[in-house]
C-alpha cells in the first residue's frame, strides 16, 4: 500500500545510474541527503563514518521514511530475576524514523524494527575520492 | 530546525511545510486519480488552543470569561482538562514539535484554514469535518458551567469566523456540553440551522450514561433537524483502570476503543435505535476491530438476557449495523480479519473515511483505495459517497459528479 515508484512502468535493466550525492567532506556523521534518480527517491545517511542509502518511501503508508529524526534504539534492560531495570538508549543501534507516523528503521539494515521481515530497498553507495555517489 | 534525539544529540530537520511533508501523499493521489473521486474526511482536527484569544471572547458569562481571559493571557493557567500523553513520540513525529515553524500567509485565511487546505489538497480530500483537539477532553471538566461556556464560544467562533471563510471545504459536528443536557439542547437549537453544521458531537471520555433520560430531548432535537449525532473517542490516562498501564501505547490503544465500546453498549442495549430510528449515529476514532467484538459480545448476552433490553426488536449487532463508523485508525495488520470486519459492519453503506490529520496516527485515502477486497462502489462510498449523502455535500468537479451519480450518491449531495 505504500506509494513507491509508479507500478507497471517498464524498468530498463542493467542500466544502473550513478547519482552524485555530496562531497564527502561536506557530510559529517548524522547528515543525510535526499536524491532523486528517475522514479527513485533515495535517502543517503552518513553514520559512524559509513554511508547507508534506502528508498525514501515508508513501507507503512508511503511517507518520506528517510526525512525524519535519527534516534538510538530504545531498549528495556532486565535483571537476572526478570524484573525491569527501565528504558535506555542503545549504545550501538541507530534508527531513522519516518516523520509521518513514527515507523522506525534500522540504520544499518533498513529493516523495520517492529517487523524485521519488512525492509526498505537498499542502494549501493560509492565513494570516489571526495565524492559520494548512489547507484540506482 | 534542530530536534533533540538520544542523549541530547541534535538532529537538523527541514522546517515544516505541510505540502512538502505530504508530497508522497500527493503522489499517491495522482497515481490513483483520487481527484476524480469525491473524498470526505469525517474526522480531522485543528489545535483550537492556538486560537483561544480568538474564541474565548465569545463566552457569555462575564465572570467566567474574565477568569479564562486572564488565564490564557498569562499563558500559565490551564483552562481545559489536561491529559498526560506523548502523541509526538519524543519528536519522532516531527510535525508536532515543528508545528510553529510552518509559515502561512498573514493576509490569507485563518492559519488553521490554510494549514487544513494544504493537507487536504495533498491527500485529495475535498471536505473535512473539523474537530478540536484539546477540547476532546471537555467532558472531564470539573465545572459544568465552564464546559457549557467553552463549547458555546468555540461553536460560535467556528460557525461565524472559521468555516464561513474556508472556501466551503470544512464542516463540523459541533461539540456538545453534554454534562448539561439543557444547555446541550440550547446549542442544538442555536447552531443546528447554521451553514456548515452537519450535526453534533459528544466526546466520549466522560462518566455520564448516554441512555439517561435527560438526553432524550437532545437526541430528538438533532433527529428532527435531520442532523447527525457522533461520538468521538479519546485516551484518558487518569481513568482509574488505565492507571495500571505504564506505556502511552497501551493507554492510547485501549482508551480510544474503550470509551466508544462503553457508550455504544449503553446506546444499543437501551434501545436508542428504536427510540430514534431516523437519527444517524457515527462512532468516531476507535478504529474498527472493536465493532465485531462488541457485536458478538452483545448478541451473546442478549440471547440469554432479553429481559434486560426489552426495547430491542432485533439483535444488538443489527442495531450496530444501522449505525456509521469512521475508518481511522484502521487496523490493517491482518487482511482477512479486516475483510471480515468490513463484512460485519456493512462497510459499503456504513463506513466513512477519516484521516484524523494532523494527529500522529493519521490514515491516507490510499488505506481504503488500495484494499484488495473492496468493490469500486464500496471504495467510492467509503471515501466520500456515503458522507456526501449524509452531510449533503456537492461534488467539486465533473468527474466527481459522474462518480457520485454512478454509485447512487448524487441526489442528496447536489
Amino acid at each position: 500500500m505504500a506509494a513507491g515508484p509508479p507500478a507497471g512502468r517498464k524498468r530498463v535493466q542493467n542500466r544502473m545510474a550513478e547519482k552524485f550525492v555530496a562531497k564527502a567532506s561536506e557530510m559529517t556523521d548524522g547528515d543525510r541527503r535526499i536524491v532523486f534518480v528517475g522514479d527513485h527517491e533515495i535517502g543517503v545517511f552518513r553514520h559512524e563514518g559509513r554511508y547507508y542509502a534506502y528508498s525514501n518511501f515508508c513501507l507503512h503508508q508511503g511517507g518520506p521514511a528517510c526525512e525524519g529524526l535519527t534516534i538510538a534504539k530504545v531498549e528495556e534492560r532486565l535483571r537476572p530475576d526478570k524484573t525491569s531495570q527501565g528504558l535506555y538508549f542503545s549504545e550501538t543501534e541507530m534508527h531513522f524514523v519516518c516523520p509521518w507516523h513514527g515507523m522506525e528503521y534500522d540504520m544499518k539494515t533498513g529493516e523495520c524494527v517492529s517487523d524485521r521481515k519488512m525492509k526498505l530497498k537498499k542502494y549501493q553507495v560509492l565513494e570516489k575520492g571526495d565524492e559520494v555517489y548512489v547507484v540506482a | 530546525m534542530d530536534l533533540i534525539a538520544d542523549r541530547g544529540r541534535r538532529v537538523t530537520v527541514e522546517e515544516l511545510n505541510t505540502s512538502r511533508l505530504l508530497a508522497h501523499a500527493r503522489k499517491q493521489a495522482v497515481q490513483r486519480k483520487l481527484d476524480d473521486m469525491l473524498i470526505v474526511d469525517v474526522d480531522a482536527h485543528h489545535y483550537e488552543n492556538e486560537n483561544f484569544k480568538e474564541f474565548i471572547p465569545y463566552m457569555e458569562n462575564d465572570v467566567l470569561k474574565q477568569l479564562t481571559m486572564q488565564s490564557i493571557a498569562k499563558s500559565r493557567g490551564g483552562i481545559m482538562p489536561q491529559n498526560v500523553g506523548y502523541q509526538d513520540m519524543g519528536g519522532r513525529v516531527t510535525r508536532y514539535p515543528m508545528r510553529g515553524s510552518e509559515k502561512t500567509d498573514e493576509k490569507g485565511h485563518l492559519r488553521d484554514v490554510q494549514l487544513g487546505h494544504r493537507w487536504m489538497d495533498a491527500m485529495s480530500v475535498d471536505y473535512s469535518c473539523l474537530f478540536p483537539t484539546g477540547m476532546l477532553n471537555i467532558g472531564m471538566h470539573p465545572q459544568k458551567e465552564m464546559e457549557v461556556e467553552l463549547c458555546w464560544a468555540y461553536n460560535r467562533w467556528l460557525t461565524e469566523e472559521v468555516m464561513p471563510n474556508a472556501e466551503n471545504r470544512f464542516f463540523s459536528m459541533l461539540c456538545l456540553p453534554f454534562n448539561d443536557a439543557d444547555e446541550a439542547l440550547r446549542q442544538v437549537e442555536t447552531f443546528g440551522g447554521r451553514k456548515h453544521v452537519g450535526g453534533f458531537m459528544v466526546t466520549t471520555v466522560r462518566n455520564t450514561g448516554v441512555q439517561e433520560n435527560q438526553y432524550m430531548k437532545v437526541y430528538r432535537a438533532i433527529e428532527e433537524r435531520g442532523l447527525v449525532l457522533s461520538f468521538h473517542s479519546g485516551p484518558n490516562w487518569a481513568e482509574p483502570i488505565f492507571k495500571t498501564c505504564n506505556r502511552f501505547l497501551s493507554v492510547h490503544a485501549l482508551g480510544f476503543s474503550w470509551y466508544n465500546i462503553l457508550h455504544c453498549t449503553n446506546w444499543v442495549i437501551n434501545g436508542m435505535g428504536e427510540r430514534f430510528p431516523k437519527l444517524p449515529v457515527v462512532w468516531i476514532e476507535s478504529g474498527l476491530a472493536w465493532v465485531p467484538f462488541l457485536m458478538q459480545k452483545l448478541d451473546h448476552e442478549y440471547m440469554l438476557r432479553p429481559s434486560e433490553a426489552p426495547l430491542l426488536k432485533k439483535k444488538p449487532s443489527e442495531y450496530m449495523r444501522d449505525m456509521y463508523y469512521s475508518t481511522q485508525p484502521m487496523e490493517i495488520q491482518d487482511m482477512q480479519a479486516l475483510e471480515c470486519t468490513f463484512r460485519m459492519i456493512n462497510a459499503e453503506t456504513q463506513l466513512m473515511y477519516s484521516s484524523d490529520y494532523p494527529h500522529w496516527d493519521f490514515d491516507l485515502p490510499s488505506t481504503i483505495s488500495d484494499l484488495p477486497f473492496l468493490t469500486e462502489k464500496a471504495k467510492h462510498n467509503i471515501l466520500g459517497g456515503t458522507a456526501a449523502r449524509l452531510f449533503k455535500l456537492p461534488p467539486r468537479n465533473e468527474k466527481q459528479k459522474a462518480n457520485l451519480q454512478k454509485f447512487g450518491n448524487l441526489t442528496a449531495a447536489a
